[in-house]
């Protein structure tokens, strides 16, 4: 590394973190393995110890993120990183489409497989809630889309509470959904509505809660002054996946509750 | 990985350097191809002769779907995975990947993921044991009891997820990180068949992901996707297997195209012909490839209509392949060919993975595949397509690039031998495969009518021959690395980035100054 660098990508130091995150994902599998068919109490040990290594990996990876964007200063990012990380966000999303796009598929399939949709024996839920779970998400995108206009007029106050409102309605519609499922009237395993139903709403409600996650850490990032009206990549990159994940329940809420 | 110098276990764990994560692949490949070997040579002893002899036939269906699973998901796109990672930022003049952090974790999640998978291979009831397709009834909780399906459903989830992110490495270091003139039309194919690869496998790997989730939540949460009893449908998983499972055949085929078009043009010493239709071509191919998934199932009950479509568009596919394999040999007329290891491979690619390419054909109508289903029709045209195809390219990859990995030549010498006896033994071994299938001989069987005996026999003495032949080059990478001829930093004279202007092997940045693309079209001279 003698020689000084012409360019302007990013070119870390070797790190820990990423291995030790593949490693508490390796033994989260061995440790449901071990839970399935071995023993139950080494399985939960090793699945726990697991997830610990993968969010203290995760952590501190991120970790040195922030701090290397925060070492960079504001509004000094070369051009190059901040849309190399677009590019990867929106990628990224790009993969979890096509992994709702496999159960919706599936969805479809089934429905259309079978002579009467749903099988005579279920007795639907009423759909007020869902629709309130509806417009809770779309004031939900709203909201965000309020965040990111103040951002970008660098109005800082109401960026935090627009985004603090966001994954609060994040948190009612997850509220939501699990007063629902208490209600539900089948299961999972109650044949085949009952498994895409919960399956396609709960895939769709676990990432309802990793985008609230983001959009806390990010409130926390806001107040913290890591972002300015130029550069803000993570404010985008949560805004994209909450979009993403607000879509997603429309096409939900429109082909498994209302049609 | 402690062959690779004087680093140690913990500077290999952390690296981030995609050169170094690159050559990881390669060894983690090499590794695996071996074991995918092991068990081919256990399925070909066995059907050497008629009955069971020398292992049971649980045992016998545990190999046939290992070893198509250790082929596929741990061997040969690693393989491609690790050329990828070594040469793309290299060629389109990058100083690293976009995320190297992210490639270290890619990489790091296989050995894992392989770990899962051959311990497997040891708990009661032994590994996953219906075919690498994982088709239910047959893998649900009822007839695959054991821990052995978890391990390979949970085993290709770790491989997925690692594919999954290290594509997004890929696309976006060859989105974002061309050197000044590098325009997308001026990139080697090498660069080009990764990137419409790694789209390929960002649409398609999540949908694998998707069905083996199906599959888990069926087997241990009493989900019914594809239980009849709760409505369910085994259909449903063979067209969301398939939609992956397809395209994922092109995920191992186009990098090697990539890869030749670099050998044919830097051994017959001329620019790729026609290096836009060459582009489009791949385009074409991967696009059309996510369309015909369905041809797989034609047995299955499909709709006359649909038969049609998906048969339409498989023998599409017929055309930019064409367009391709003209285009190579238009390279290759008029230019002044040297006959080494890297162009024997890729020559002898261009020969046997057009049968590949031609038996798929066959297969892609749907009245002969009613008669060729199941059978060793099915097999020998697979076997066309990775072992001449993917194989192949890997070997001419590897011959071609290995001076500029380790800045010596592999052996010409041991090369030529482990070329024709390769070369041979692979068509002594899988080109019987083709009449023994319109002879309706099923495979997957361990034991099979006295009338398939002679050629069973001779497939079997081909695969022998193939896999010990295989030592050579293990024993040529390492013979090589420390006493090979020294190869100067372009080693033979070719006009790509890794060539003209990093050294063998490059420094670890790479380049001593971020290049600055002049020529007027890819492979020409570089003036500066
Ligand atoms: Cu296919």
């Amino acid at each position: 590394m003698a020689h000084h660098q012409d360019h302007d990508f990013f070119i870390p130091a070797p790190s820990i973190w990423p291995p030790v995150a593949c490693l508490g994902a390796g033994l989260m599998a061995f440790g449901l393995i071990a839970l399935w068919h071995f023993s139950a109490l080494t399985g939960k040990v090793m699945m726990a110890a697991g997830l610990a290594t993968v969010l203290i990996g995760a952590f501190k990876w991120f970790g040195m993120l922030i701090a290397e964007s925060r070492a960079r200063g504001k509004g000094e990012h070369p051009f190059v990183v901040d849309l190399g990380n677009r590019y990867g966000m929106i990628l990224f999303i790009v993969s979890e489409v096509m992994f709702f796009a496999a159960f919706f598929a599936g969805y479809f399939f089934l429905r259309s497989g079978n002579p009467t949709w749903p099988p005579e024996n279920i007795a639907l839920l009423p759909v007020d809630l869902p629709i309130l779970g509806t417009l809770i998400l779309l004031t939900s995108g709203a909201t965000v889309t309020w965040a990111h206009h103040s951002i970008v007029h660098a109005r800082k106050g109401e960026t935090i509470v627009a985004t603090t409102l966001t994954w609060q309605l994040g948190l009612i519609f997850l509220a939501l959904q699990a007063f629902e499922y208490s209600h539900a009237a089948y299961s999972i395993s109650s044949g085949v509505y009952g498994t895409t139903f919960f399956m396609l709403t709960g895939f769709h409600g676990f990432h309802v809660l990793v985008g609230t996650l983001m959009l806390m850490l990010l409130t926390r990032r806001l107040i913290q002054g890591d972002f300015n009206e130029k550069q803000h990549f993570y404010f985008e990159a949560t805004a994209w996946y909450w979009h993403f994940v607000d879509v997603v329940w429309v096409g939900l809420f429109l082909f498994v509750y209302i049609l | 990985m402690a062959t690779t110098g004087k680093k140690g276990f913990l500077h290999y764990l952390t690296t981030v350097n995609h050169k170094e994560i690159g050559v990881m692949y390669l060894m983690n490949s090499l590794v695996f191809f071996f074991i995918g070997g092991i068990m081919a040579l256990i399925i070909r002893t066995e059907l050497a002769a008629p009955g069971h002899q020398f292992v049971d036939g649980a045992f016998f269906n545990q190999m046939t779907a290992m070893h198509a699973t250790f082929m596929i998901f741990f061997a040969i796109i690693p393989a491609l995975i690790g050329l990828g990672n070594y040469f793309v930022p290299i060629m389109i003049g990058s100083p690293d990947m976009a995320f190297p952090r992210l490639n270290n974790w890619s990489f790091w999640l296989m050995p894992f993921s392989g770990a899962l998978m051959l311990g497997s291979l040891f708990v009661p009831g032994g590994s996953a044991a219906a075919g690498w397709t994982a088709y239910p009834p047959l893998t649900n909780a009822a007839y695959s009891q054991g821990a052995g399906m978890d391990m390979w459903i949970l085993a290709v989830h770790i491989a997925g997820a690692s594919s999954i992110l290290g594509t997004i490495n890929f696309i976006v270091t060859i989105l974002n990180m061309r050197a000044p003139g590098m325009s997308m039309f001026k990139m080697p194919l090498f660069s080009w068949s990764i990137l419409i690869t790694a789209w390929l496998q960002l649409v398609a790997t999540p949908v694998l992901a998707g069905a083996i989730t199906m599959l888990l939540t069926d087997r241990h949460f009493g989900t019914a996707f594809f239980n009849p009893a709760g409505g369910g449908d085994p259909v449903l998983f063979q067209h969301i297997f398939w939609f992956y499972s397809h395209p994922a055949v092109y995920i191992m085929i186009l990098p090697v195209f990539g890869i030749v078009s670099e050998v044919f043009s830097v051994h017959a010493r001329k620019p790729v012909f026609g290096y836009n239709s060459m582009v489009f071509a791949l385009a074409a191919i991967a696009i059309l490839g996510q369309l015909v998934w369905a041809h797989h199932m034609y047995s299955v009950g499909m709709d006359l209509t649909a038969q049609l479509i998906f048969m339409m568009m498989t023998m599409l596919i017929a055309v930019p392949t064409g367009i391709k394999v003209f285009n190579w040999l238009a390279t290759l007329w008029g230019g002044s060919i040297r006959f080494t290891t890297a162009m024997l491979f890729a020559l002898g690619f261009l020969l046997l993975f057009t049968i590949g390419g031609l038996s798929g054909v066959v297969l892609a109508s749907a009245p002969v595949d009613y008669m060729m289903h199941d059978t060793y029709y099915v097999v020998a045209h697979i076997h066309y397509v990775f072992v001449t195809g993917s194989f192949f390219g890997i070997m001419s990859g590897l011959y071609h690039w290995f001076p500029k990995i380790t800045g010596r030549y592999l052996s010409e010498r041991i090369g030529k031998i482990h070329f024709w006896l390769t070369f041979i033994s692979v068509n002594i071994t899988f080109f019987p495969m083709h009449f023994l299938g319109m002879m309706g001989m099923p495979r997957r069987i361990a034991d099979y009518n006295p009338i398939y005996a002679d050629l069973n026999l001779l497939c079997t003495i081909g695969a022998m021959v193939f896999g010990f032949t295989q030592i050579l080059i293990i024993y040529n990478v390492f013979y090589s690395k420390k006493y090979g001829k020294k190869a100067p930093a372009n080693a033979w004279g070719g006009q790509t980035l890794e060539w003209t202007h990093t050294s063998s092997p490059p420094h670890e940045h790479n380049f001593e100054k971020i290049p600055v693309v002049n020529q007027k079209h890819a492979y020409e001279p570089y003036t500066n």
